[in-house]
């Protein structure tokens, strides 16, 4: 008799609790859709306040004009000289990083054995790149590239002139820089697409007698190319963004004129926001122009992001159809 | 056609295990046309590949070599030197002299004996003018100076000081290392319960349909520069969380801490939302077969099967997080102040590397303490990336042959 009431309860109580909505789900189910929302919504607070303040600030004024008169003049200051820096330290960097960034890539998916200790290295080594700060990067561009490779140049090439040329910050050396810190971001996107291209038209070409490199060559890589694209697109929008490498391999506080030849230095979007929003005389004053400068900077890495995101989902729509 | 890599053809052509197909000098092969060129560009392709690894190894040599005068206890910060009294020239070596006045061989020898007496007054002279403080003798590059307190005159205890610009360089690096470790601190417990809600929450509760609006978004995230959320946490959020929490400080550990987070927000959701994803769909059907809700299989069946992935996003947040410079130098207020309190204006070892190395004298031991502590980030952050990428290895390797 004691035996069967036992038995029955826990059946009971289950049979109750199934009846009524499960709390806990709901519970579970509102909060992380909750840290979701928050996310969300402070980057739209971030995205919002910026278009809101610095919308009245764009005029056609503003991104045109230098800053010959005076850069923290609400009036007459404009962005021209930065919006110009960033764009060639950008496509400089570009010129480096994509050639490199997709051989390596082509000898990751097309030649490399995956199970080699060998590989593994050189794919653990771009993970560890794209990990490193970016301040550690201005720290080897200033310890390699201008104390060590521009000295070096200095003393091969103008031996006996007391004034460096090469030994100093300039535009070569940031862009250098920054090819080395976006090279993994160049090869993961570009392996990606390589990968997303279906293997049969690797065999079929094979069996046609192309050998390895004309497939790759003329098969592969063309096919490839909207997820090289994406890459480069993604390493320039993360590029146009970084101030750290730069801060001591070419971005310069002021500058009279642009800049002219790759020893140049070059004043920067991202170190001019810098600048306006810790050492400006008036903080207050010259907020408008601040607004403006970062509308730009980030209309100029959002509209770059958004093209390779969409790029890259058309890419992944292609390869899970190729499969 | 296969002749000219040993690898493809293992792969691309299944033949008899026993064909012999010797790979003759610059893959010219028997019965095979010569194509010397494509050779010389599949070298150069495998030489380009080497580029991360190659790259990597330089960052550590140039950082590294930057920083080794301090390392080896070579420099000397003293500010009172010892004096030789110009009387003594003649007794002195010639590499005595160099040594003592600072000069480079070649400078050396272009000089005459009245320039090189003259230069000794001069010395002589600065050293009787520098000031008289105790502690002026002291090279404070020595590491127990960099790393233990001291009592320096004029304070009544032991302290951890870095004041790189004052009469006696001190140079303590304790301060920042407490400086950025709080500051990460901060920023992983707002974005570490945050990150993973979120990645829960897109990769196992939410509709598909939602999943392909919101992933994209909060990638958004990523591309928003680390200039400009130090500068929205400089001008928005630093008043509005003074005027919420009504602390003193305006700038402090908190604000830069929430910047950090936010910087490392979209790093820990992705890595987490991949490891959640990566999970066999198998288990959630089975969980959800034998009666559990949605939730419960998330987690109770999805989670823990995820958890070192889980881990590893934890750790390469921790990595984005220190290492992030733009943020903290405009955001944590950059007092070197040796305090716990998250409240406290702080300064980072990135932002001080950043703010401090263009005044710093090229070569000089302020230039070389500013490049050791980059090295020291430099390990941190390969060591962490190290660990989370292993980890993130292991699990693929696991959930996939398992499934």
């Amino acid at each position: 008799m004691s035996s069967t009431t036992v038995s029955l309860k826990p059946t009971e109580g289950q049979a109750f609790r199934r009846s009524r909505v499960d709390v806990w789900s709901v519970f579970f189910t509102g909060a992380t859709g909750l840290a979701t929302a928050l996310i969300l919504a402070i980057l739209a607070i971030i995205l919002l306040n910026t278009v809101i303040n610095g919308w009245p600030a764009i005029s056609w004024r503003f991104l045109t004009g230098g800053t010959q008169s005076d850069m923290f003049d609400v009036n007459k200051a404009g962005v021209l000289p930065m919006l110009l820096g960033t764009t060639a330290r950008v496509i400089l960097m570009t010129i480096f990083v994509i050639p490199v960034g997709v051989i390596t890539a082509i000898y990751l998916t097309e030649y490399a054995q995956n199970t080699s200790p060998f590989t593994r290295i050189i794919r653990s080594a771009v993970n560890n790149l794209a990990g490193v700060p970016s301040i550690v990067f201005g720290l080897f561009g200033l310890g390699f590239f201008i104390s060590f490779v521009g000295r070096g140049m200095d003393a091969v090439l103008r031996s006996g002139q007391p004034e460096p040329l090469w030994a100093k910050p300039a535009i070569l050396w940031a862009s250098l820089t920054l090819a080395v810190m976006t090279l993994p971001v160049v090869i993961v996107a570009t392996e990606e697409s390589l990968r997303a291209i279906p293997p049969g038209l690797r065999e079929a070409s094979l069996a046609l007698g192309a050998t390895k490199l004309q497939t790759i060559l003329q098969i592969v890589l063309p096919q490839a190319l909207p997820g090289i694209l994406t890459g480069g697109i993604l390493a320039v929008s993360r590029a146009a963004g970084e101030v750290a490498p730069i801060l001591f391999t070419g971005a310069a506080y002021y500058m009279r004129d642009l800049p002219k030849a790759l020893t140049d230095q070059f004043m920067d979007l991202g170190y001019h926001i810098f600048v306006l929003s810790t050492q400006s005389p008036n903080i207050e004053k010259t907020r408008p122009i601040l607004y403006g400068t970062v509308l730009v900077l980030l209309a100029l890495t959002f509209s770059l992001n958004l093209v390779a995101i969409l790029v890259r989902a058309n890419i992944r729509k292609r390869a899970r159809a190729g499969h | 056609m296969s002749w000219f890599h040993r690898d493809t053809s293992k792969r691309m052509t299944a033949e008899p295990k026993d064909a012999k197909r010797t790979i003759g000098w610059m893959g010219i092969q028997r019965g095979h046309q010569a194509r010397p060129l494509e050779w010389l560009a599949e070298r150069l392709i495998f030489l380009t590949s080497l580029s991360a690894i190659v790259m990597i190894f330089l960052i550590f040599l140039f950082v590294t070599r930057e920083a080794l005068p301090v390392i080896l206890g070579r420099m000397n910060s003293a500010a009172v030197q010892p004096v030789i009294p110009v009387d003594k020239l003649d007794s002195l070596k010639p590499e005595e002299l160099m040594l003592y006045l600072g000069l480079t061989p070649s400078e050396f020898a272009s000089k005459d004996r009245a320039t090189i007496k003259l230069l000794m007054e001069v010395k002589a002279e600065a050293a009787a003018e520098v000031t008289t403080d105790k502690d002026a003798k002291i090279n404070t590059t020595q590491w127990r100076y960099l790393l233990l307190p001291y009592q320096w005159s004029g304070y009544d205890k032991p302290e951890h000081i870095w004041q790189p610009i004052s009469d006696i360089r001190k140079y303590n690096i304790v301060p920042l290392l407490v400086g950025s470790l709080k500051a990460t601190l901060v920023a992983l417990l707002f974005s570490v319960p945050l990150s993973l809600a979120a990645a829960i929450f897109v990769s196992q509760l939410c509709s598909a349909k939602l999943r392909e609006w919101i992933k994209p978004a909060i990638e958004l995230l990523a591309g928003v520069p680390s200039v400009v959320l130090g500068f929205f946490s400089l001008i928005v959020m630093a008043s509005f969380l003074q005027r919420l929490f009504g602390y003193e400080s305006r700038l402090n550990a908190l604000v830069a801490g929430i910047a950090l987070g936010l910087a490392s927000v979209p790093v820990i959701f992705s890595i987490a939302e991949d490891a959640l994803t990566s999970v066999p769909q198998a288990y959630t059907q089975a969980a959800l077969a034998l009666g559990s809700s949605k939730w419960q299989a998330a987690w109770q069946i999805v989670l823990p099967a995820a958890i070192p992935g889980v881990f590893a996003a934890v750790v390469l947040g921790f990595g984005r997080a220190i290492g992030e410079t733009m943020v903290v130098l405009m955001a944590s207020g950059n007092a070197s102040i040796m305090s716990w309190s998250v409240l406290d204006s702080t300064r980072t070892i990135t932002a001080t590397i950043a703010a401090e190395l263009a005044e710093a004298v090229f070569g000089g031991e302020h230039y070389r303490i500013l490049f050791l502590l980059g090295a020291l980030l430099f390990a941190v952050t390969f060591l962490s990336n190290l660990a989370g990428g292993m980890v993130i290895q292991r699990l693929k390797h696991r959930l996939e042959g398992g499934a």
